[in-house]
């Protein structure tokens, strides 16, 4: 039975309302508390996801600003070395695990089905479970720091200083078992989202009419599956060190300190990717909403999408250059370094070039979307340079270094991030950000942000280490670190502001139409916010911007109404194949989640944890899969 | 007990050691001087390529719209501009990583150095060996090193703990010091004068004051002070020095540290057989003076809080002839 | 957004199979996460054994017996679990009941001879790091084991429970036995590592 056999044109065979009414029924998560614990709906648990990982942007950045108060004067005494090491640390492992990969991650979850026009994420248990161990994962980091036994090595956590040796207590071991927390979850995502685009995508949405974001998240989640494993390895390794006593990383016993660096950093490096690529995405989004045009060169884009996370296995000895590896080898690395620049330049020249022909109309996110393209070229191009070696040998593990990754995380995905939210707020909550605020905010975080990373590269040139809780008056820093001290209050301040509106707009903003930047993607086409079932009718795509200006948007019928029911297509034409169930909601996965957690933290303090606590695991795990008699279980 | 009055603490800390020059701005070494040409140039094309990006940027959003967009013209032209571009990126990066091998092969170790020194980083100070030459004997210092002007230096770098990074910005780049590794790394300093450097890998607690010093001179100075460091410790004289070296042997002091010559004999701290040669003390974080000795002395744990040096009860006597013994160990 | 009617899916099966199953690409993607972590165990193995003097650190080459044994073993199960695989597609519900039991049995019996594979690597974990490696290479393998025949057991029970006679329940089982290739395939490389590369 091929899909072309009953390809004809019918009319809609339900009333609309009764229709609308009957998926609700079967899609819409029951209110109370029992319903919030036990919802797999994306659009709620990616809202979730959202928020969490913005309340962890803005923990983090508090931690910031208590280190910028203690370095605005050399030998200040507001924090000891002990806290502020605790304070790098967290937040470094903040920004990046807790909210950076998870925020683009979640906004993959919420938007991704709807671009591809499906009812739900695929495997949406798997959702649900990976939102609670993301947030279990956060909690342990952030409690333990407020009971002063946060990690205290470093983001990147060296061994031997993460050692058994050298890291008493068991900080390194709430560091290493967040990473598991929050690699599950990510693994966990990645896969859904992979499956989801492979098998989900509307009819007709073949790989050359797949979204850019969606492309952009499909990469990032291979990236996800290849590069995870390796800190598994890494941090698996490193407890086990520490707790049974293995010898990885013990150089007197056959191990080898740089062993974890080449481990942590074959996974470090892609996880910068993994943050960068998604914001590529929603740069490519924004950029042809708001310049009334396709993005120029859809196929370089996703070549270069390609080809950046192909790159991104080879570079990760860029990292290491001082370590001692030998000095000629290291040129490669630098060659594979440096080549990411073509893709990243033929990703700023296709948005030049759609600019220079579309004709821009500056909202918030495309000032966003500039103001990104400003400071991740300066932040790309230090990258250049910190890739030659002998550049480096003098700023790594300075206030350089410090200097280009705030300029490629905050200037990269940060800010494309803050555009993506003006720009989909409206279909996340119904509700228009307020425009001028949206200025306002830009203004201050655009000035901000220059203002307090901008001379890190000079501080970092002039012989600065980063990671040092303060310096001696003699050293010619103080002035530099008193502005940047300064400028980052204007930064807090914008982001403060952007809280204040995203709290406010959230309740009491002007209320959004389906499509109220006239964009072409499917996530315009039902209304904001989606109703549960995301679309009445499962659209049909024939082109690269399905929403033609208020033309019909050809849809599909013949699904169930009385089970959750979507459709499976063919991974490269997105053909119809069959129709296939999507779990109701459960209260499982929350089970499965506590139990793990519980296992996960035990496992700090005893190996048998692994034993005793697997089965609590095992029972909730088989309660998710165990069959109840529902219609999504019938075939 | 608690000789040292706070007061006396701050305006220590406040008037801390020597600084020199750390920066890789100001270069006085060979590989550093090659670097800084290197960062120069690459810096300048980098600026370029970003002003000529802002540009283009500036006329895409601003420049005046009167074509249609979806001319199909323009379009072709677009591709070629971008091609172009791509183009123009792939051979700057590899001029880029040219220059940037050509540079690294300037800077390696070289086979042959005149003088090769031992360095050993330990929390959060460095161990410091010269092997024997000529007529003079190896020794071991801590925290400051001496080299010939214009000579290549090859340094062995070790770490008994933790990973540290060796890292004398006005001289050469930096290298890592790895447990169960041995790294080198090429000094050579083209004027006379002192350059501060300081740990730059993240190593706990007092990363942030684990500075050296190194102390670039005349030959002839250097050979002179190198004779002097691989000597035992004078014998103190006056009095107070007299009683300050019972009172170091007798209490636990002798336990840590050495000073050749005496039963002082420890080796979990940094020899202080020529303690009052060197400029600082404790690795960069206060001048050397009496005053400082005694302040570190009294309290080691509030002017370096988490460092490996434990405080021992003094009176405010004992203080004094420790620290007036210390200060005689030129 | 209007829209209007041109595609009627009510002719499509309600359940997808194979290719057309999320599951199977699901499972796929976890074979390909667990894969990687299988090969970086390898490379660090590799790694280790570079830096080494001599390899194997203090200790002589593993016994070859009961690693081989599991190996012969592993091999010999894939003919059951081919045939089993068959019969899910089929959807021949007594067929698969006894292949599953079959299936169970031999994922024991590795576990069994695993019991005596830590020995005769003739070192303990916490020696040193080659222990090391080699302990946990053998237990991230035992692991998989150990899931994937939690998971023919509960599809055995599920099997014989009126949940059974049920396309979706044949999705699984073969999506079972796919996995099932997959651990017996990455035990291949393992197993050369472990005991033939200290050989060489
Ligand atoms: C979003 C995150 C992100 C992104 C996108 C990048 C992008 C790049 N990074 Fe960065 N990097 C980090 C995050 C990121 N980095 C982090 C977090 C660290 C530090 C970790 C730590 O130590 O804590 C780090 C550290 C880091 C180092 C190690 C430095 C050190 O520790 O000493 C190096 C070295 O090679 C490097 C290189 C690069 C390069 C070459 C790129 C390239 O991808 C940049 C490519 C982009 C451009 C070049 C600009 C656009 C191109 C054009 C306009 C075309 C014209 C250009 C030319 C002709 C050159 N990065
Ligand atoms: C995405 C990642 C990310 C982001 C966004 C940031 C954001 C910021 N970081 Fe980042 N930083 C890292 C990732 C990130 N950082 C990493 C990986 C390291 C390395 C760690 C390590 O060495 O191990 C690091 C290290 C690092 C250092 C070096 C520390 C050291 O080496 O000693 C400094 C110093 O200035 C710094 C400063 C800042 C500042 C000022 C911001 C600002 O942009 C923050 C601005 C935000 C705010 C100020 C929040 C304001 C919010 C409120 C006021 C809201 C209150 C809200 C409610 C009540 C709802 N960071
Ligand atoms: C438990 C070991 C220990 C004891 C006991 C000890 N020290 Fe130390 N000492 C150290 C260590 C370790 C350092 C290096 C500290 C640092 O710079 O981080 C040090 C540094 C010093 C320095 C600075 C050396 C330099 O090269 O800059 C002096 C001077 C000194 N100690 C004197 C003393 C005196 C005097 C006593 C006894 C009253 C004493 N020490 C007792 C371990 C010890
Ligand atoms: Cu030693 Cu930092
Ligand atoms: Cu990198």
């Amino acid at each position: 039975m091929t899909p072309k056999d009953n390809r004809e044109i019918r009319d809609t065979a339900f009333d609309a309302a009764e229709l609308e009414r009957r998926l609700a029924a079967t899609w819409t998560t029951p209110p109370g508390l029992l319903g919030a614990l036990s919802t797999v709906d994306h659009k709620i648990i990616g809202r979730r996801y959202i928020t969490t990982a913005f309340v962890f942007l803005a923990l983090g950045g508090l931690l910031s600003l208590l280190m910028r108060l203690q370095l605005a004067q050399p030998e200040a005494r507001f924090i000891g070395p002990d806290r502020y090491n605790q304070i790098f640390t967290t937040h470094g492992t903040n920004m990046m695990f807790l909210f950076a990969v998870p925020v683009m991650q979640a906004m993959a979850i919420y938007l991704v089905p709807l671009m591809v026009g499906t009812r739900n994420i695929a495997f949406p248990r798997l959702n649900a479970f990976s939102y609670w161990m993301y947030l279990a994962g956060g909690l342990l980091l952030w409690i333990a720091f407020v009971l002063d036994t946060g990690p205290d090595v470093g983001w990147f956590a060296y061994v031997p200083l993460a050692g058994p040796q050298y890291a008493a207590g068991k900080r390194a071991d709430i560091w290493a078992q967040m990473i598991t927390f929050t690699e599950v979850s990510a693994l966990a995502v990645a896969v859904e989202i992979v499956v989801t685009v492979f098998k989900q995508r509307a009819p007709g949405m073949s790989l050359d009419r797949i979204p850019l974001f969606v492309w952009s998240m499909l990469v990032t989640s291979f990236l996800v599956i290849l590069a995870m494993p390796a800190i598994m390895i890494a941090s698996t390794s490193l407890i086990l060190d520490r707790l049974v006593g293995t010898h990885f990383f013990n150089p007197a016993e056959g191990g080898d300190a740089l062993l974890w660096q080449h481990l942590f950093w074959f996974f470090g490096h892609p996880e910068v990717y993994i943050i960068f690529l998604p914001a590529v995405g929603m740069v490519s989004t924004i950029v042809a909403t708001f310049t009334r045009r396709p993005v120029f060169g859809y196929l370089g884009m996703v070549m270069a999408l390609i080809a950046t996370g192909v790159l991104a296995f080879g570079l990760w000895v860029h990292h290491m250059f001082v370590a001692g590896l030998p000095r000629l080898g290291e040129s490669f690395f630098t060659a594979s370094s440096m080549a990411i620049a073509v893709p990243a330049g033929l990703q700023i020249f296709c948005w030049l070039a759609t600019m220079w022909a579309g004709k821009p109309i500056f909202k918030t996110p495309l000032l966003f979307v500039i103001g990104f393209i400003v400071i991740f070229v300066i932040g790309g191009l230090t990258g250049v340079m910190v890739a030659s070696v002998p550049f480096d040998t003098q700023v790594h593990d300075t206030y350089f270094v410090v200097a280009h990754f705030h300029y490629v995380l905050v200037g990269g995905a940060v800010f494309p991030l803050l555009g993506a939210i003006y720009y989909w707020f409206p279909k996340l909550t119904g509700r228009m950000l307020n425009e001028t605020t949206g200025r306002w905010v830009f203004g201050l975080i655009f000035t901000g942000f220059n203002l307090t990373f901008f001379p890190m590269h000079i501080l970092g040139l002039r012989g600065m280490p980063r990671r040092i809780y303060t310096y001696q008056p003699e050293m010619p820093w103080s002035g530099l670190n008193m502005f940047i001290s300064l400028s980052a209050i204007v930064l807090a301040a914008g982001f403060l502001l952007f809280f204040i509106d995203a709290i406010r707009s959230a309740r009491a903003g002007a209320t959004a139409s389906a499509n109220p930047w006239g964009a072409t993607t499917l996530e315009w086409a039902t209304p904001s916010p989606p109703p549960s079932y995301n679309f009445a009718k499962l659209p049909l795509v024939d082109s690269l911007e399905p929403i033609h200006d208020d033309a019909f948007l050809p849809a599909a019928i013949g699904l169930r109404v009385d089970r959750r029911e979507l459709l499976i297509t063919s991974v490269v034409e997105a053909a119809p194949e069959a129709r296939e169930s999507s779990s109701g909601d459960s209260i499982w996965p929350l089970w499965a989640a506590l139990a793990t957690t519980v296992a996960l933290i035990w496992s700090i303090f005893s190996p048998w944890a692994v034993v005793w606590g697997s089965i609590p695991v095992a029972i909730a795990l088989i309660g998710w899969f165990w069959p109840k008699d529902v219609p999504e279980d019938d075939s | 007990m608690r000789a040292v009055p706070p007061l006396l603490i701050s305006t220590v800390v406040a008037a801390s050691g020597c600084s020199g020059n750390q920066s890789a701005l100001d270069p006085n070494g060979a590989p550093a001087i090659h670097i800084e040409h290197l960062i120069i140039v690459i810096v300048i094309i980098c600026t370029v390529i970003w002003l000529l990006v802002m540009g283009v940027l500036g006329l895409a959003i601003l420049r005046r719209r009167d074509r249609p967009a979806e001319d199909p013209i323009s379009e072709k032209r677009l591709t070629t501009v971008v091609s172009a571009a791509v183009a123009t990126t792939v051979i700057i990066i590899a001029g880029l990583t040219i220059a940037s091998f050509y540079t690294t092969r300037g800077i390696g170790v070289p086979e042959d150095a005149a003088l090769t020194i031992t360095v050993r980083g330990q929390q959060w100070w460095w161990q410091i060996f010269y092997a024997s030459s000529g007529a003079t004997p190896g020794f071991q210092t801590a925290n400051e090193i001496h080299i010939p002007v214009g000579q290549d230096v090859h340094l062995k770098l070790e770490s008994t703990d933790v990973i540290h990074s060796f890292w004398v910005p006005s001289l050469a780049g930096k290298q890592d010091l790895v447990p169960g590794r041995s790294n080198g790394l090429l000094l050579r300093a083209e004027k006379p004068g002192v350059y501060r450097g300081q740990c730059a890998e993240f190593c706990g607690l007092q990363h942030s004051h684990m500075a050296i010093m190194v102390v670039a001179e005349p030959a002839a100075d250097y050979e002179r002070w190198a004779a002097a460091q691989s000597g035992n410790a004078v014998i103190p004289a006056a009095p107070d020095a007299v009683a300050g070296q019972a009172i170091f042997m007798a209490k636990p002091c002798a336990a840590c540290h050495t000073v050749r010559g005496t039963s002082a004999s420890g080796t979990t701290g940094p020899d202080l057989t020529h303690i009052g040669s060197r400029q600082t003390i404790a690795a960069g974080l206060v001048e050397t003076t009496r005053g400082s000795l005694a302040a570190w002395i009294a309290d080691p744990q509030t002017l370096k809080p988490g460092n490996n040096m434990p405080m021992v009860p003094l009176t405010s006597a004992e203080l004094q002839n420790i620290s007036a013994y210390m200060e005689s160990l030129k | 957004m209007k829209d209007n009617v041109v595609l009627d899916l009510s002719e499509l099966p309600p359940h997808g199979l194979g290719t057309a199953s999320q599951s199977w690409w699901g499972t796929l993607a976890f074979m390909l996460i667990e894969g990687t972590g299988f090969a970086l165990s390898i490379v660090v193995y590799l790694y280790l054994m570079s830096l080494a003097p001599r390899w194997p650190l203090d200790a002589g080459p593993p016994d070859l017996l009961p690693g081989t044994t599991l190996t012969a073993l592993l091999l010999a199960s894939l003919v059951p679990n081919i045939f089993l695989a068959r019969w899910a597609r089929k959807q021949d519900l007594l067929k698969v009941r006894v292949g599953l039991i079959v299936m169970s049995l031999l994922g024991i019996a590795p576990l069994i001879l695993r019991a005596f594979e830590f020995p005769a690597m003739h070192i303990k974990w916490d020696q040193n790091a080659y222990g090391s490696i080699v302990w946990v290479m053998l237990g991230l393998h035992t692991t998989h084991i150990l899931t994937d025949l939690i998971e023919t057991l509960v599809l055995t029970c599920l099997m014989f429970s009126r949940h059974g006679d049920n396309p979706r329940r044949y999705g699984d089982v073969s999506d079972n036995t796919m996995y099932w290739n997959f651990v017996v395939a990455t035990w291949l490389p393992m197993y050369a590592c472990l005991y033939w590369v200290p050989r060489i």
